[in-house]
């Protein structure tokens, strides 16, 4: 039988790209992501060691996206997920809750207190002895140090200031511990990316994996990364967090899906992150 | 949807076969291929074209380009094109390819369109709830025809 699958080498695709009726995505496979003509992002870097022999190279999101979409990201006055990272640092300056304190009384200035942060996570806390996302840890900041309401896993609120803390390792590339304590969450993680779910019976594997660089139906798939997270999507106007995007992939395999925060989605995240080891953080991204 | 009392009745018992039609859990197949007709009747190539291109039915352009379909937008490439494809492969060859792809192409991408068991997290269409129990397949035994009809049209 004749191995029919589509190519999936990158440089072939640009061409490929094209040939879809009507609505290919003109990707530039060479562009720079340089925001505000100074800060330049990694978008493409060798794999980390653990992927090798998945894939050789790994690629932000950002390379699939439309010229004018790739632009926009590209200026902070034009990137509308900006506007929700300044309101974010506004909540982090915000005194709240029962003991009378902001995220900064402890932690200073947003610029040194969360430096480098979102570049590691999720990561293992070793007092309470689980991994934890960064929406985790400031729901835990909030209830434990500052008497205040958790937000809600996915909401406005959350979205803002996990954004305003990503923004701090803007530039930084994503470095997840695997091994260690982390390790058997790590291994859930890889076994849900390799599953298949729903009536469609796919796995994150299926579309992210074998088929990055393809058109499915109007959409140019990515390898599906989350070094860009948050993300404000045109689409839906407002700040994606990860496991929104997570839920809305697996519900796209008409599956039922896992809730944002649940263990398997914090595996998930894990995994996903790894895989996007070296590549840089980008803040507050821009998607379609 | 109103719909009389006779064929909701029938309907209730979803997956369950029609008279005269072969059920999701009944098909035979024959190295991947299945000879007859799963309804009884003969498929109509038009309407298969339509359910091809249905986002909520066949969705088969968001994975294949099809030239014959092109006035429809946005045709994917995870697959190949299926331009000639009903040279490549017969009749019941193409039935057995869309009612479930990996009994022709092992551990393929290209979803099960007549089948209803053996889903991990079998979901309520696009709703990301859990999927009622007894669910029907994606297409049902008619529509599998229609496109059945459509594909074989396709000749180099
Ligand atoms: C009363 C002091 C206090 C307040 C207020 C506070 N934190 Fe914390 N935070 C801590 C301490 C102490 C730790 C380290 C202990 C731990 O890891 O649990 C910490 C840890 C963190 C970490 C993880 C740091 C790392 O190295 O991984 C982040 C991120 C964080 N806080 C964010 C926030 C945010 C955002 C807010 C506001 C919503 C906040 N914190 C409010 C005391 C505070
Ligand atoms: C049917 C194909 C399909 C499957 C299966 C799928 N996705 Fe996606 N995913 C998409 C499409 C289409 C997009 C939007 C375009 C893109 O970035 O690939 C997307 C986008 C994403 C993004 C956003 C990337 C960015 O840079 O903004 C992430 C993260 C993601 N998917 C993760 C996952 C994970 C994790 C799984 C498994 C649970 C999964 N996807 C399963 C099709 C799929
Ligand atoms: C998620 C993507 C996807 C969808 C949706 C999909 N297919 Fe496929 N299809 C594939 C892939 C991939 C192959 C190649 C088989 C392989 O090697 O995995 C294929 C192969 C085929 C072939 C054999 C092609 C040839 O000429 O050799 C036919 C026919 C076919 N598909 C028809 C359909 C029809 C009809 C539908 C809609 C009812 C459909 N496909 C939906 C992915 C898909």
């Amino acid at each position: 039988m004749t191995k029919l699958k589509s190519i999936r080498a990158f440089a072939v695709l640009a061409v490929a790209g094209g040939v879809a009726f009507g609505g290919a995505a003109q990707a530039d496979e060479n562009a720079e992501l340089i925001v505000n003509g100074e800060i330049k992002l990694v978008t493409k870097t060798a794999a980390p060691d653990h992927l090798k022999d998945a894939v050789d190279t790994i690629y932000s999101g950002w390379l699939f996206r439309e010229t004018g979409t790739q632009a926009m990201q590209m200026d902070d006055f034009v990137n509308p997920g900006m506007l929700d990272a300044e309101a974010g640092i506004e909540l982090y300056n915000a005194v709240d809750g029962t003991e009378g304190k902001s995220c900064a009384s402890c932690h200073g200035d947003i610029a040194e207190g969360m430096k480098g942060l979102r570049a590691v996570y999720p990561k293992w806390n070793e007092a309470a002895g689980e991994v934890r996302t960064m929406e985790m840890q400031v729901n835990d900041c909030r209830e434990t140090r500052m008497g205040a309401e958790p937000y809600k896993y996915i909401s406005r609120e959350m979205g803002q200031i996990v954004s305003a803390v990503s923004l701090q390792s803007r530039g930084e590339p994503v470095n997840v511990a695997i091994d260690g304590p982390v390790a058997a969450t790590w291994a859930q993680g890889k076994e849900l990316y390799y599953t298949r779910t729903g009536i469609l019976d796919l796995s994150c594997a299926s579309c992210h994996e074998e088929n990055y660089g393809n058109m499915i139906r109007a959409d140019h798939l990515s390898q599906g990364q989350i070094n860009g997270f948050p993300v404000y999507r045109l689409n839906n106007a407002k700040i994606n967090q990860v496991h929104d995007r997570f839920k809305g992939c697996v519900r796209d395999t008409r599956a039922e899906t896992y809730n944002p925060g649940s263990s398997e989605f914090i595996a998930l995240e894990l995994y996903v992150a790894s895989r996007g080891n070296g590549l840089s953080v980008e803040g507050v991204s821009l998607r379609n | 949807m109103k719909i009389t009392t006779i064929t909701a009745a029938v309907l209730f018992t979803a997956g369950a076969a029609l008279a005269g039609e072969v059920g999701p859990k009944d098909v035979v197949y024959a190295e991947g291929a299945i000879e007859a007709s799963l309804s009884g009747a003969p498929g109509d190539a038009a309407a298969g074209a339509k359910t091809m291109t249905t986002r909520s039915l066949g969705n088969c352009i968001a994975c294949h380009e099809v030239t014959a379909l092109k006035d429809s937008p946005f045709h994917g490439e995870v697959g190949p094109s299926l331009d000639g494809t009903g040279s490549r492969w017969t009749e019941a060859e193409l039935r057995g390819i869309v009612v479930n792809a990996k009994m022709t192409f092992e551990g393929t991408v290209m979803p099960a369109f007549y089948k209803v068991d053996g889903f991990n997290r079998a979901g309520d269409g696009y709703t990301g709830k859990a999927a009622p129990e007894n669910f029907p397949p994606v297409l049902t035994a008619q529509q599998v025809e229609d496109v059945v009809a459509f594909l074989v049209t396709l000749k180099d």
